[in-house]
């Protein structure tokens, strides 16, 4: 394999890593409208969970269990999840606006806990030399199954997730999001059912932080920066369409193309210019975020609603009546 | 005695005058237009580098450089709204909150485009503190500053709140837009009025916040949580609810770190702005409309 088809690898390998937190916001936001504007941080515990349980021993970081690799995910997932079980008991029955300034608020005290305990952590200088799934694999094709363990993962979620919008649970979800108070009058735990939704995004996020330290082999509390995570994410379900888990996907693999293309433009530059242009590159996607948001904002997948099995046979009847 | 009032409730006076003026801004626009707006900070910030290159150029002091800043920022401010929320002033709040999301990245990476990204002092060297009470009592110049003009600051929408026109109006907003509609208030002038006094006291906030440390990029979105904070512990929508909040976090904030057990700090300064967080959740647990009876939403 030669180098180009490598740097294809890898750039799917983070993208396939960025659907997977695309779709956990969808879980949250398309599904049940709640605005978890600290997907950073929920990334961020998931890494380093997994990462202190499965590195092997070194005196720069606590744990380094040497662990399998299943359960440094597993745990990930657990920890993100209580994260947000602690935010959502306080937020969840409040409007969306204070869960997401609670939300920004959790992700930035973790990056500060990260970046301070270095005796857990190793500071600001990250953690390097991280296990990777497949590595015994001999080197191009460990990449490769790598990713393929990734888009299993998407795979899997994708699945999981469309099982979950066509089921009563799903229909619950989007009855809380389009109107609470019609919700809750037949007779439904809105608020189980919102932290249902946040405690199970923020854990497929949470996994997500594990594979993308995985997938680096490296972590540090700039790793999780909100402005590339948090934003590119929202960003991206928004691009792709909220409500609709294709949508996700095809959101978070484009802008993460159209990323990584500008990225590799603005290396080109004199290294003066490249430096700036990165900070252009964000505010052209903060353009499109707004353009989006205003123009097409059901995003290139719009919501489609699953065929409710009453109502469709009684629209099949009447149709049947006219002709 | 002394020192724990020089060097730690001091700064926190000064420290919560800027979250005051910062939160006052964020609870107005809450109050009239039902959002969070996340943009506030980098409005602050964004002021604080329009003062930054006015004082380059005219050597004046940075709070004289502040007044075309904020007549800047306000014209910014107006902008911004005309592009950017106008189009969902009919559309669910949640759409402005993710608007001034999508806004606060694209003026923190814009400043960060045009004047980089490394900090830089607003006020050249190092001041002696002033000594008052035989020398016990130390204050640094720019906090007198600081807290004169926040205190001008504060006064001056008092009066426009309570004693203009305009300031009825956006009272009259505040409480009930489509009764203030119905009795033929202009609420589109309302909005603009508050852009404007909103762009004005970030604009104040972020040259302060300048003055006492230094022009950043991060400085706008560092003040976000402690100005949320501040505006919940006041009560969403009661300005000067946000006053006194504001000024308890930066007091609670500075006084963290006085050594009251032992020699160490309290709590280790890094972690100051958990503080914020962690008042913010206390409030939100046991009292969500804030100590001044505010909205909840």
């Amino acid at each position: 394999m030669d180098g180009y088809a490598l740097y294809v690898v890898g750039l799917l390998t983070a993208g396939g890593i960025y659907a997977i937190l695309a779709l956990a916001l969808n879980l949250q936001w398309g599904f049940t409208g709640l605005f978890n504007a600290g997907i950073a941080g929920f990334f961020a515990v998931g890494a380093y969970v997994s990462v202190i349980l499965t590195a092997p021993e070194s005196p720069t970081i606590i744990g380094g269990y040497g662990l399998p690799l299943v359960v440094g995910c597993g745990a990930a997932m657990i920890a993100s999840g209580l994260v947000a079980w602690g935010i959502g008991r306080v937020c969840i029955r409040l409007r969306s606006d204070y869960l997401a300034i609670a939300t920004i608020g959790i992700a930035e005290i973790l990056r500060l806990v990260f970046k301070n305990e270095s005796w857990a952590t190793n500071g600001p200088r990250g953690i390097a030399g991280i296990p990777k799934a497949f590595e015994w694999v001999p080197y191009p094709w460990n990449q490769v199954a790598f990713l393929g363990m990734v888009l299993a993962t998407v795979l899997v979620i994708y699945l999981a997730l469309e099982t979950a919008w066509r089921s009563p649970w799903g229909r619950v979800m989007t009855a809380i999001r389009d109107s609470e108070a019609a919700a809750k009058a037949s007779g439904k735990d809105v608020e189980r059912f919102r932290l249902e939704s946040f405690i199970l995004g923020a854990a497929i996020m949470g996994l997500g932080g594990a594979y993308f330290a995985q997938y680096l082999k490296y972590f540090g509390p700039e790793t999780s920066d909100p402005t590339s995570v948090t934003f590119l994410v929202w960003v991206m379900l928004i691009m792709g369409g909220s409500g609709n888990n294709r949508g996700a996907v095809l959101g978070a693999l484009l802008l993460w193309a159209i990323w990584s293309a500008t990225e590799l433009l603005t290396s080109m530059l004199p290294p003066d210019w490249a430096v700036r242009s990165a900070y252009l590159r964000i505010f052209l996607i903060g353009l499109v975020l707004q353009v989006v948001l205003q123009r097409y904002s059901k995003g290139i997948l719009p919501e489609t609603r699953p065929a409710v099995v009453g109502t469709s046979t009684r629209a099949g009847a009447t149709t049947g009546n006219a002709t | 005695m002394w020192e724990l009032f020089n060097f730690y409730l001091i700064p926190g006076i000064v420290l919560g005058c800027i979250y005051a003026l910062g939160a006052l801004g964020i609870s107005l626009t809450f109050g009239i237009l039902r959002f969070s707006n996340f943009a506030h900070g980098e409005m602050m910030m964004l002021g604080a580098y329009f003062t930054f290159t006015i004082v380059g150029l005219t050597g004046w002091h940075p709070l004289a450089a502040a007044l075309p800043a904020m007549v800047l920022c306000a014209i910014v401010a107006l902008g911004l709204d005309r592009a950017f929320f106008k189009p969902f002033r009919q559309a669910p709040t949640i759409m402005l909150v993710i608007a001034s999301f999508g806004l606060m990245l694209m003026i923190r990476s814009a400043v960060q485009f045009f004047w980089g990204v490394s900090p830089r002092p607003l006020m050249p060297g190092i001041q002696r503190p002033q000594a008052f009470l035989d020398g016990a009592l130390l204050i640094a110049p720019k906090h007198i500053w600081i807290i004169g003009t926040t205190l001008l600051v504060m006064l001056a929408v008092h009066l426009l709140l309570t004693r203009t026109r305009t300031g009825k109006a956006m009272r009259a907003v505040s409480d009930s837009p489509e009764l203030a509609r119905l009795t033929g208030i202009d609420v589109e002038a309302v909005i603009r009025a508050t852009w404007v006094v909103g762009a004005v006291t970030a604009v104040a906030a972020g040259v302060m916040l300048a003055m006492d440390t230094q022009v950043e990029t991060l400085m706008g979105f560092k003040m976000l949580l402690p100005m949320f904070a501040a505006a919940i512990l006041g009560g969403i929508g009661r300005p000067f609810g946000a006053v006194a909040g504001g000024l308890v976090i930066g007091v609670v904030e500075e006084m963290s770190a006085y050594p009251f057990i032992g020699t160490v700090p309290l709590l280790n300064p890094a972690y100051k702005s958990g503080i914020a967080f962690g008042i913010m959740v206390l409030m939100l647990i046991w009292r969500p409309s804030g100590l001044f009876k505010g909205r909840v939403f």
